[in-house]
């Protein structure tokens, strides 16, 4: 019923070290591009002309070069991008170049989901935060994040399935995970179960993260607890 | 308790706007919301400020506190121009202007406590201090038992006192009220303004009122600003502005859907008798008509009843004989009516 290919990774434990993989791939780029994404967005957003310190000029340059970024297609950014990972972590081979490139991907789309989750804040509120004497850096502390945070977890959630499947394709570049099982074993081998195999796992590594995201959503939100 | 957050110059404790204007855009498509207005506001005193929504009142209290930045004139706070202090000295003033909104403005995952400490946290207090000048604070505006609650749990009314207990935690000695009961029902709205007149009493806090509800004015202000298309219409006591409004401005908010129809009969002259509690307690009209022995003509009456006092206008048609007239005129004076030629 299984092809042989697939009796004999299920034996060597591989389906479960590529779900490993395709998790520990994920969540360390994303919390990387969070990194990164964060202090972009926030800035993105304050610098906006209705932002609580106006500097249009830094605004405009930094939307370009996000939106340059988010335009090139995740699979050309990547082969793009390998003489960075090389300068950055010495090699463009290998689960470590793969998170230099998932991070340089992942992060402007960041920064966009984090100015959008900022852009949420009621205004009457920020309003209030400054009639009350707050300095602009404390807007950002005291206001604008904990005011955004569930509307951020939800932001991160979404990322988090994003760069999984960003991960996936970095099976071309020698990463592993999921994506390289149903490439190198499935497609290139001709068996069709494994690449079955390997969606199914997917799925259901997505269906968690946004399950347990969701569940962190509804105990933080204050707007809806009872 | 009551110390100022920063030097007073004594003698000088009160807000004074000079030549105030706030214009928004450029060129054609620029809106003056606020047209060069001065106007003194009193220590210890409740100011009014009404006008229709569009009028400027908005714009203009958002200039005492320079959320709105002027676009020239001064605002002079205890004897400081706030529109040529540094960034960290505005912060330091803002402290000491508390301020109320329509939409309560209060941070939605923070809880009551955590709202009223937030001042506290900005200005630099420990938190037990906080914490304690914040549960003082609840017990003032009646939220004691609120403290653990967040704001999405609690009814308007009481967002709003959280708000002002929020706005009064680093001891202000004015605080700017930002239609802060028009998205409140009618019995909620008076327990606000008498939490708000009870502040200004006990607590020595000038407050400054926006509103377009006469009521609002009627019921807890010393004095009132009418503004209009971003000026000021009329300025004066509450009883003589609402007894006797000048401007049309003035008539419309005070007696909405009253307009005087032009005189077109062959009668003598026609006046407006303007009402307050104490006259309206007899009879005016038929006491003028019998008293003088002179017909008069009602062509229309407008009063009504506003919280306890009667407010209201009539117009009479004197009769065309001067004699009678001035009778009629003689008594309506002696009578203390306040009443003028249309």
């Amino acid at each position: 019923m299984f092809s042989d290919m697939f009796v004999k990774l299920w034996q060597q434990n591989l389906f479960l070290l590529g779900v490993w993989q395709t998790i520990y791939l994920t969540v360390i780029s994303t919390v990387f591009a969070y990194v990164l994404g964060l202090p972009l967005g926030l800035l993105l957003c304050v610098s906006d002309k209705d932002g609580i310190h106006p500097m249009p000029v830094l605004n405009k340059i930094l939307s370009i070069v996000i939106n340059a970024f988010r335009s090139i297609p995740f699979i050309i950014l990547m082969v793009a991008m390998l003489p960075v990972a090389k300068f950055i972590v010495g090699t463009s081979l290998g689960n470590k170049a793969v998170i230099v490139t998932l991070v340089i991907a992942a992060a402007p789309y960041v920064a966009r989901m984090v100015e959008s989750s900022i852009k949420e804040v009621d205004k009457g509120v920020i309003e209030a935060a400054e009639a009350m004497g707050t300095p602009p850096f404390q807007i950002i502390t005291k206001v604008l994040v904990p005011e955004a945070k569930p509307s951020l977890i939800t932001g991160a959630v979404i990322s988090m399935v994003t760069v999984l499947g960003y991960s996936a394709m970095a099976a071309t570049i020698g990463g592993t995970g999921l994506g390289q099982i149903a490439i190198v074993y499935g497609h290139q081998r001709f068996n069709q179960d494994i690449i079955w195999l390997a969606a199914l796992l997917c799925i259901i590594i997505v269906q968690i993260i946004q399950e347990v995201g969701m569940y962190i959503v509804r105990k933080t939100d204050k707007r809806i607890s009872a | 308790m009551a110390a100022c957050f920063f030097v007073c110059q004594e003698g000088s404790l009160l807000i004074r706007l000079q030549n105030v204007t706030k214009d928004f855009g450029e060129g054609e498509g620029q809106i003056h919301a606020v047209h060069d207005i001065s106007l003194t506001i009193e220590d210890g005193e409740i100011f009014g400020i009404i006008g229709l929504s569009g009028a400027g009142k908005s714009t203009l209290v958002r200039c005492i506190n320079l959320l709105e930045r002027p676009t020239s004139g001064s605002v002079i706070v205890d004897g400081r121009d706030l529109t040529t202090l540094p960034q960290k000295e505005l912060l330091l003033i803002r402290r000491s202007i508390g301020m109320i909104f329509q939409g309560f403005n209060l941070l939605a995952q923070r809880n009551v406590l955590q709202n009223v400490c937030y001042p506290l946290e900005i200005a630099g207090w420990k938190k037990k201090d906080s914490v304690a000048r914040a549960t003082e604070l609840l017990s003032v505006v009646g939220l004691a038992d609120r403290a653990k609650a967040y704001p999405s749990q609690l009814s308007g009314g009481q967002k709003q006192r959280v708000a002002i207990a929020r706005a009064l935690a680093t001891n202000p000695r004015y605080l700017l009220c930002d239609e802060a009961t028009s998205a409140l029902d009618p019995t909620t709205t008076q327990s606000i303004l008498s939490l708000l007149k009870e502040i200004n009493r006990t607590m020595g806090v000038t407050v400054i009122v926006i509103t377009h509800e006469m009521r609002v004015i009627d019921q807890i202000c010393d004095r009132v600003a009418v503004i209009d298309h971003g000026q000021i219409a009329e300025l004066g006591a509450v009883s003589q502005v609402f007894t006797n409004p000048q401007s049309k401005i003035a008539r419309e908010l005070i007696l909405p859907g009253v307009s005087i129809a032009p005189v077109f009969t062959p009668g003598g002259k026609r006046i407006r008798l303007a009402f307050n509690g104490e006259t309206t307690r007899h009879p005016v009209v038929a006491s003028l008509i019998m008293e003088c022995q002179t017909p008069v003509n009602i062509v229309s009456a407008d009063i009504r009843e506003i919280d306890g006092k009667i407010y209201g206008q009539t117009i009479l048609e004197l009769p065309a004989d001067e004699a009678g007239a001035e009778r009629a005129r003689a008594w309506l004076k002696q009578d203390g009516v306040s009443f003028e030629e249309v």
